[in-house]
C-alpha cells in the first residue's frame, strides 16, 4: 500500500487535539510543558467538559498556557493560583477548576497557598510541573533542585549545608487530610505519558465527586536550564530525578 | 493481524527536539538534512517500518505529528 493511500481521515489514529490552538508554543524544543498541555487538552476533550473547565495559569514558563488550550483561563499572581482556584470553584461549584503550576511557583513562593488549599480540601485539580529549576528566569536553584545539581545560583552544585535539602512537597501534601488523590508521573515516554493522562483524568473526575483536592506532579525536564539536549535531559531525569522523586500513585482515598 | 502506518509531520512547527526519534520502537524517524523556516532540522519518516503505534505523536511536545494506520 502506498503512503498516499494511507493518509485519509478514516485512517487517522492520533493527531493534535482539537482543544489545542494553532498558536506555536513558545517553549524550548523538547520541553515537557507542551506534552502536558496536550494531555490536559485530551482529557478535557475526552470528558467533553470544554465549556465547564476553568484553568488557572501560573507565573513561570507556562504563564502563556491560556494561549494554547481553548478553554476559560485566569492568570494568577505568582504562587497564588490555588487561592484563585478556591474562589473560582466556590463561586462556580459546577465547573471543573484546575491550576497549572511549576515548582518555583508552587513549591517556593506559593507554598502557603497550596498547603492551605490542600488542608481545606478544595475540590480542584493541581497540575504540578517539577523540573527542579527556575526555567523562565535563567535556571536558578528551586526548592526542588537535587543535591549536587548545578544551576546558575549554585554553580558548584546544591550543597545541603548552604542551600538546604530538596523539598518533597508532594509527600508533604499527601499527609494532609484534605487531599483525595496524589500522584507523581512523568511524560518522557509514550507509556509514561499515557499513565500521566490517566492520572490527570482521575484528578478531574475526583474534583467533580467532591472528595477533596487532586494533586498530580509531573516530573519533567528543563533541557535549556539543565544545559542538556532534550533526549539527554530525559535520560538525566530518569537516572537522577526518579531516585528522589519516584513515580506512582501516593494517595487515593477512593481505593 | 499486522498494521502498517505512516506519520505526517508539520515541518514548520517541528522544533527538532528528537524526543520522537528516541521513542520510535522501529527507529524509523530521523532528523532532516535541511532546515525549516525557523532554522530547525525537523523530524521526518526515514524508513517504511512505521506500524502506526503513535508513540512519537504522544510524546511530541509541539503536537506536530499525525498518525495514520491501516490493517494489512
Amino acid at each position: 500500500m502506498e503512503i498516499s493511500d494511507m493518509i485519509k481521515p478514516e485512517n487517522l489514529v492520533y493527531g493534535k487535539p482539537a482543544l489545542l490552538t494553532d498558536n506555536v508554543m513558545h517553549y524550548c524544543p523538547g520541553c515537557s510543558h507542551g506534552t502536558v498541555h496536550k494531555l490536559i487538552a485530551e482529557v478535557i476533550e475526552d470528558m467533553g467538559i470544554q465549556d465547564k473547565t476553568i484553568g488557572i495559569s501560573p507565573v513561570g514558563c507556562s504563564v502563556f498556557a491560556y494561549n494554547y488550550i481553548d478553554i476559560d483561563w485566569q492568570e494568577a499572581a505568582h504562587g497564588r493560583a490555588p487561592a484563585l482556584a478556591t474562589a473560582t470553584k466556590r463561586l462556580c461549584p459546577d465547573k471543573y477548576v484546575f491550576t497549572y503550576q511549576g515548582d518555583g511557583d508552587l513549591a517556593s513562593i506559593g507554598t502557603a497557598e497550596i498547603i492551605h488549599a490542600c488542608s481545606r480540601g478544595e475540590n480542584i485539580v493541581v497540575i504540578f510541573i517539577n523540573n527542579g529549576i527556575y526555567g523562565m528566569t535563567g535556571g536558578q536553584m528551586a526548592p526542588t533542585t537535587l543535591l549536587g545539581m548545578k544551576t546558575s545560583t549554585t554553580p558548584y552544585g546544591r550543597d545541603a549545608k548552604l542551600n538546604g535539602f530538596p523539598l518533597k512537597i508532594t509527600e508533604m501534601l499527601a499527609a494532609l487530610d484534605g487531599t483525595a488523590y496524589i500522584s507523581r508521573q512523568s511524560v518522557h515516554t509514550a507509556a509514561a505519558a499515557r499513565k500521566a493522562k490517566n492520572a490527570i483524568r482521575k484528578g478531574f473526575e475526583y474534583s467533580s465527586k467532591g472528595v477533596g483536592l487532586s494533586f498530580i506532579e509531573i516530573v519533567s525536564t528543563c533541557n535549556s536550564g539543565w544545559k542538556l539536549s532534550p533526549v539527554e535531559a530525559n535520560k538525566w531525569m530518569v537516572e537522577h530525578m526518579f531516585a528522589k522523586y519516584p513515580v506512582g500513585d501516593i494517595k487515593d482515598v477512593l481505593k | 493481524m499486522a498494521f502498517k502506518g505512516t506519520i505526517v509531520i508539520d515541518k514548520q512547527r517541528c522544533k527538532g527536539c528528537s524526543v520522537c526519534i528516541e521513542n520510535c520502537p522501529n527507529k524509523c524517524i530521523s532528523l532532516s538534512k535541511g532546515v525549516n523556516s525557523k532554522g530547525y532540522r525537523y523530524a521526518e519518516l526515514s524508513s517504511d517500518g512505521c506500524i502506526g503505534c503513535a508513540s512519537c505523536a504522544i510524546v511530541c511536545p509541539d503536537s506536530v505529528i499525525s498518525v495514520y494506520r491501516v490493517k494489512i
